[in-house]
């Protein structure tokens, strides 16, 4: 077996064991962290493998949670089905009709443009009466999981929330693995290399891209989903630009280009952030230094540490 | 306007300025190599990003049988047949010779939506994009990453990746720019090989190279068609010396002098 696979199950079992030896409170942690690994790694589809760097992507996390707030009844129990699958319909059709305009430019314009349109999404929610305002929605109901009148778990028990998580953050884990391996992932890749080239050799790549851009969009939109079903609300912060600025930092800090760099990342970012805030009320200027600091010394990120570790012993080439 | 496959009609292209190509009449055929020759700056390379779509043309017209593409874009031109290489390498330069030529190859079975199978395991794109680099003499160098090759190589690879998008129509940009005499041969070698099935467009400053391969050649400066003919005619033509060889230009052989420019 493969040394990745190996990995990867034992990240697997510690993840699925948790719940056993955690407190509910580090439970409910960890579901957070995992619900940022899948948006993370939805991210790194666009940043890491079709090289276009988003700073708005926390739109369609925010779009994904208030699908939730705005379709779940007043009086009873939203159907997580249903409203899952809606969710990560809107926020990938939102997703397109923003790339539609966005994936024409290029480089620092992508930025600025992304950033603008997930301002625009961000002031709709804050300003009108259609998301209520600062304060977003708050819901009476969890979702219910319901197939043919059964319940298959109960969404206000933290541990059923978190296994929920966890099978989610595989399923997306996975669905991009394939992905990426698959003649469109391939695709992606070379545009991310040589976009001139890709076009020239007959690729249409802003079709390419749109889909890329449409297809995070929609992942996003599950975590933003997963978010306002574990802590019952939407509000407007969760579009921010700060929200896009942090998922964008996990991926430094994990490792770009690598589906375990996201989640590595994830992890490492709420880890820090709890440790600095825990020792110091600025643990914005520790968690700053940190991530200059990893740029500088590790600019592949912590994914690459084994790597790393491994040509420094015994000067084994550098691999995928 | 016989049977060509690609004609152009008073094709032009204007920077500022400048003319870099002026109402240029070209015709490529099948089975037949056309070499472009002249000095630097005489429109020879903005020809090819004409005809491949890179750049949009100010006047004119280009048809590929029979229908006007003149507005069509790059990638739509590649797919319906027309290949191009770059004078200055452009390959995908972290990945193996063979998956640049995998790339170029699945540009004709794209399967977008086929995203459960993995890629690599698509039989007929990857015998597609051997047989591509076993035809560039690249077969022992398939998992080599790009960046690692020679810079003959990377002029082989170039090629390669055309070749594996099957095209009828090949516009090549200097394939010989920087190579050793060896490898150079063996470009040559290639050409000739690929010519009686493909329909050719060659920029090339080797002088032994182009006579040694082209049924036709059109000599441009300043972006104008100087002449056109069959390389004895070219070779014979006192107004290609003249703009060779400078105004009082002897008898001296253009393939002795403008060689290896």
């Amino acid at each position: 077996m493969k040394r990745s696979k190996i990995a990867l199950l034992i990240a697997l079992a510690l993840l699925a064991l948790f719940p056993l030896v955690g407190a509910t409170f580090y439970t409910e942690l960890v579901t957070k962290v995992m619900i940022l690994a899948i948006f993370a790694l939805s991210l790194d589809l666009l940043v890491g493998y079709t090289g276009l760097v988003s700073f708005g992507h926390a739109a369609y996390f925010g779009v994904g949670a208030y699908a939730l707030a705005l379709l779940a009844p007043k009086y009873e129990a939203a159907n997580l089905w249903l409203t899952l699958g809606a969710a990560i319909g809107i926020a990938g059709l939102a997703a397109l009709l923003v790339g539609m305009f966005v994936v024409r430019v290029k480089g620092i314009y992508f930025i600025m443009v992304t950033l603008a349109f997930a301002q625009m999404f961000y002031f709709v929610f804050h300003d009108t009466k259609f998301g209520r305002g600062s304060d977003g929605i708050s819901m009476n109901f969890k979702p219910e999981a319901t197939i043919g009148g059964v319940n298959l778990f109960d969404l206000g028990n933290p541990t059923h929330v978190y296994y929920l998580v966890l099978v989610a953050l595989l399923a997306v884990f996975l669905f991009l693995r394939a992905l990426l391996r698959s003649p469109f992932g391939r695709a992606l890749q070379g545009i991310r290399s040589n976009e001139h080239r890709m076009r020239s050799l007959g690729y249409p790549v802003y079709r390419y891209k749109l889909a890329s851009f449409a297809i995070a969009g929609a992942l996003a939109g599950f975590a933003g989903y997963l978010s306002a079903m574990q802590f019952g609300f939407a509000n407007p912060e969760l579009l921010s630009w700060h929200q896009s600025g942090n998922v964008l930092l996990m991926l430094i800090l994990g490792g770009i280009g690598s589906l375990y760099g996201a989640v590595i990342g994830a992890f490492a970012f709420v880890a820090l952030q709890e440790l600095y805030s825990y020792v110091t009320t600025h643990w914005q200027l520790l968690l700053g230094a940190t991530i200059i600091a990893l740029v500088i010394f590790l600019p592949g990120g912590l994914a690459s540490v084994m790597g790393r570790f491994k040509r420094t012993l015994v000067g084994e080439p550098e691999d995928e | 306007m016989s049977d060509a496959i690609l004609a152009t009609t008073d094709l032009s292209r204007r920077f500022g300025g400048l003319m870099a190509v002026a109402s240029v009449a070209i015709e490529l055929h099948r089975g037949k190599l056309h070499a472009v020759l002249g000095p630097n700056g005489a429109g020879k390379t903005t020809l090819i990003n004409l005809l491949s779509g890179d750049l949009p043309s100010s006047r004119g017209s280009i048809r590929y049988k029979g229908d006007d593409i003149t507005r069509l874009s790059p990638d739509r031109r590649s797919r319906i047949g027309i290949g191009r290489s770059y004078q200055k390498t452009n390959i995908f330069q972290a990945f193996t010779a063979f998956e640049n030529c995998r790339l170029a190859a699945q540009s004709r079975a794209p399967r977008p939506l086929a995203i459960a199978t993995d890629a690599l395991r698509h039989t007929p794109v990857c015998d597609a994009a051997r047989k591509a680099l076993a035809a560039a003499g690249l077969a022992e160098r398939g998992e080599w990453i790009a960046s690692t090759l020679s810079h003959g190589e990377q002029r082989q690879l170039e090629i390669a990746m055309v070749l594996a998008t099957a095209p009828e129509v090949l516009l090549l940009d200097e394939p010989l720019a920087g190579m050793g005499a060896e490898e150079a041969r063996r470009m040559v070698e290639l050409l000739k090989k690929i010519t009686p099935e493909h329909a050719i467009l060659l920029v090339e400053h080797d002088m032994d190279a182009v006579f040694a391969v082209a049924d036709v050649i059109t000599v441009m400066v300043n972006g104008q068609v100087l002449e056109s003919g069959e390389p004895a005619q070219i070779r014979a033509s006192p107004a290609v010396r003249a703009a060779y060889l400078g105004e009082d230009a002897g008898a001296g052989d253009l393939t002795e002098r403008g060689s290896r420019a």
